[in-house]
């Protein structure tokens, strides 16, 4: 297909044409990763600015590599290092680096919208790498990459998502980018985890982890995070691993060709226990790995696919 | 000065509803002459023929046919800003959307900096609106010193100096101890307390909760956040026998709660905005901050639920919480955006769009904006011989655009630029100077 769309902003806005486009550009854009030499000029002379106003590592090296496989020049800002510590308003940094005439902004932020505000700011075109809660679309759309390429489609799959539904922007694109595609997407976990109306998105919703894998063929495992415990949303870890916790006992539960997924980081014997994480039906790492082909295609449809190249 | 307003449909709730001249002679009324068959409540003022001619006398005529003559509206909820954050508005042009949104007075909140916890303060608001001879601004001081929630401010040195209520309004009074104290001591110096009602430790968000603040991402704050406090004023308000004034009410919950306490014989008053019964969370829809405010829009059903406290008489009022913010606060993320918008150059259309669905009777909807307001603060606005002229001309019919950017408040934050409205106040009269015509 025609690559027409500008912004990466969230899954809402991708069509099922377009996402299937992503997956299968990154299918083809995976194997460079496997080459002695792990490069390809077809950035060449481009500019991508990762602008990661919150901490982030996993994510940001993903899109560097993904750049720098395609020959672009990358470059990191993080909140300490712009001047937006020095209370420069986010739309005043991004004018700035748009008038260093980057071809790509790939914007990680705190706050749900502000790679919206600042794709109707600036011309650059603008890929979200994380906003609040709101989206995170290459997570996204790397998941639904790796889900295809093992069970071979995404129509028709259960999939399970299990976890802090409600901080979560994984979880919330997830959702949106599964049943979008024809899966069936469940959520579990605690009810102080679940955010108000999600069934409207397209998921079923239960508190009961047994209940939610049972004849699934994707278990997504959400990351806990530690800090929670203190806003009351469960009582200690010991007692969430108990209750959501995906452990080899629990799996055995589940299909035996289910797959266990995580966006990474692993509170490893917390919301995951270190053998169901290295278990055969784990594609964690393969997350990881097709991460940076996933962002490489969208790098490339961005800043360089077949709508730039048709303009020539 | 000798002025006559002709032919307008004179309409002051519960006293008067008819056609008729009203003349008005050093910014007082002077006479009532009603044309034929006008129906009028007991007390209100009989036509007289004491002039002859008046139409040779007097200095202007204005012509009012087709239009109504109500009270002058009463705004009790609005932020001018001034002293302190006069980028975003100040006293006069505050008042100037007053002027052109038709009313005729409004009371200013505390929140300036510094807060208005003074004489000093009260004083400077005071002298600078009598010195701009437009709209009246009667000061709201602060319940507790800067609003901080630890002690209480001076009500009766507030009072004294011209301060017609008390509110920490912009934040909730947490410590239930010295709202209770406020009410009980308010009692002794006459002023009215007026409660901002929110849960600070529910209302970690910023928009309402609900599926629209799902899908956006975004830190939901649900209903109780308001609800539970509403409930503790009324609480308070048995329990000191003082009358609390619950502001910018939005939720079903609340509605309900003042209800029943009213009908228990509870005193309490209540005030919503037009905000609240026009707009619900999706308005926030893209990350639009102009729809940001707290307490936050809801849903549809609570939505619905004001109208009907409005009807029924749970909620009194109709108040803007006029909050001017420039692009410095709205232009930035929403988790970052400033909470509030203005609200005084709306707030009749958006009544009079009740009106038209249905909703309000157009005396309900004057009651609501003038008559009760006034009720409330101790303020008297009767359309009668002898009394201040203050009043306000609208054109039921006139069909109009609001453009936010030709609007007098110096901040642009509306939801309702480009909204097409029908109806529109006219021209806006106080102590007989015309400080308004469209
Ligand atoms: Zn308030």
């Amino acid at each position: 297909m025609m690559w027409n769309r500008k912004h990466i902003l969230d899954m809402d806005s991708l069509s099922v044409a377009e996402i299937t486009a992503i997956i299968d550009t990154a299918d083809g854009l995976k194997e460079i990763s496997e080459r002695a030499i792990k490069k390809v000029p077809t950035l060449r002379g481009k500019t991508v600015v990762l602008f990661f106003h919150e901490p982030s590592t996993r994510t940001r090296v993903s899109f560097d590599i993904a750049a720098k496989r395609l020959s672009a020049d990358a470059i990191s800002i993080s909140a300490s290092s712009s001047s937006l510590v020095k209370g420069e308003t986010l739309i005043d940094t991004a004018r700035n680096l748009e008038a260093m005439k980057p071809d790509v902004i790939v914007i990680r932020h705190s706050s749900a919208g502000a790679p919206l505000l600042l794709s109707q700011k600036v011309s650059t075109p603008i890929i979200n790498a994380g906003d609040g809660m709101h989206a995170h679309p290459s997570q996204a759309l790397l998941d639904m990459m790796t889900v295809r390429e093992v069970k071979g489609r995404l129509d028709g799959l259960r999939v399970a998502i299990v976890g802090d539904i409600s901080h979560s922007r994984v979880a919330r694109s997830n959702i949106i980018g599964f049943t979008r595609m024809g899966a069936d997407v469940r959520l579990a976990g605690p009810p102080t985890m679940m955010p108000a109306g999600i069934e409207a998105l397209g998921a079923s919703v239960t508190y009961d982890f047994d209940e939610a894998i049972d004849g699934v063929d994707v278990i997504m495992m959400l990351r806990i995070q530690k800090e929670r415990q203190q806003r009351f949303l469960f009582p200690t870890e010991r007692e969430y691993s108990r209750r959501y916790g995906l452990t080899l006992e629990r799996l055995k539960k589940a299909k035996p060709d289910v797959m266990i997924m995580h966006p990474g980081p692993l509170n490893r014997g917390v919301e995951i226990s270190p053998d169901a994480a290295d278990s055969a039906g784990s594609v964690i790492l393969n997350q990881v790995t097709n991460g940076v082909a996933l962002r490489m295609a969208l790098l490339y449809l961005v800043a360089g696919g077949p709508r730039n190249a048709d303009d020539h | 000065m000798r002025m006559i307003i002709k032919g307008g449909r004179i309409v002051d709730p519960g006293r008067i509803d008819a056609v008729g001249d009203i003349l008005i002679d050093n910014g007082r009324i002077s006479d009532i002459r009603f044309h034929e068959s006008g129906k009028q409540a007991s007390g209100a003022p009989s036509s007289v023929d004491s002039y002859a001619d008046p139409q040779k006398t007097a200095d202007r005529i204005i012509d009012a046919s087709g239009w109504y003559v109500v009270p002058g509206l009463i705004d009790m909820h609005v932020h001018l800003r001034d002293p302190g954050q006069e980028y975003k508005e100040t006293i006069e042009t505050g008042i100037q959307a007053a002027a052109a949104g038709g009313f005729t007075a409004v009371c200013c909140m505390p929140n300036t900096r510094p807060v208005n916890d003074s004489r000093q303060t009260t004083e400077y608001i005071i002298h600078t609106a009598k010195r701009l001879q437009s709209v009246h601004v009667y000061p709201i001081g602060a319940i507790s010193r800067e609003s901080k929630g630890l002690e209480l401010s001076e009500f009766g040195e507030l009072k004294e100096a011209g301060a017609i209520a008390v509110s920490d309004d912009g934040q909730p009074v947490s410590d239930s101890q010295l709202m209770r104290r406020a009410l009980e001591y308010a009692k002794g110096v006459g002023i009215r307390v007026i409660s901002h009602c929110e849960d600070t430790a529910l209302s970690h968000g910023v928009m309402n909760e609900g599926f629209t603040a799902t899908r956006l991402g975004l830190a939901g704050i649900p209903n109780a956040a308001e609800s539970i406090m509403v409930m503790r004023d009324i609480a308070l308000a048995e329990l000191t026998g003082s009358l609390v004034h619950i502001a910018h009410v939005s939720t079903r919950e609340s509605v309900h709660a003042i209800r029943e306490a009213k009908k228990i014989g509870i005193p309490v008053t209540a005030e919503t905005a037009p905000h609240y019964f026009t707009l619900t969370d999706e308005s926030v829809a893209a990350y639009n901050t102009n729809a940001k405010m707290n307490p936050p829009l809801r849903s549809p059903e609570d939505r619905q639920a004001v109208i009907e406290g409005l009807a029924d008489g749970a909620i009194d009022v109709i108040a803007t919480d006029h909050a001017p913010h420039s692009v410095l606060e709205k232009d930035l993320e929403f988790d970052a955006a400033a909470n509030g918008i203005i609200g005084l150059e709306t707030s009749l259309p958006l009544g009079l769009r009740l009106v038209a669905e249905g909703a309000l009777s157009f005396a309900l909807l004057i009651q609501k904006m003038s008559k009760n307001p006034a009720n409330i603060l101790g303020l008297t606005n009767d359309i009668k011989t002898g009394a201040s002229a203050d009043l306000t001309l609208i054109d039921p019919s006139r069909v109009h655009i609001y453009c936010v950017a030709n609007g007098y408040s110096k901040s642009k934050n509306s939801p309702f630029d480009g909204w097409k409205f029908k109806g529109a106040a006219m021209c806006t009269i106080v102590g007989g100077r015309v400080v308004y015509e469209m």
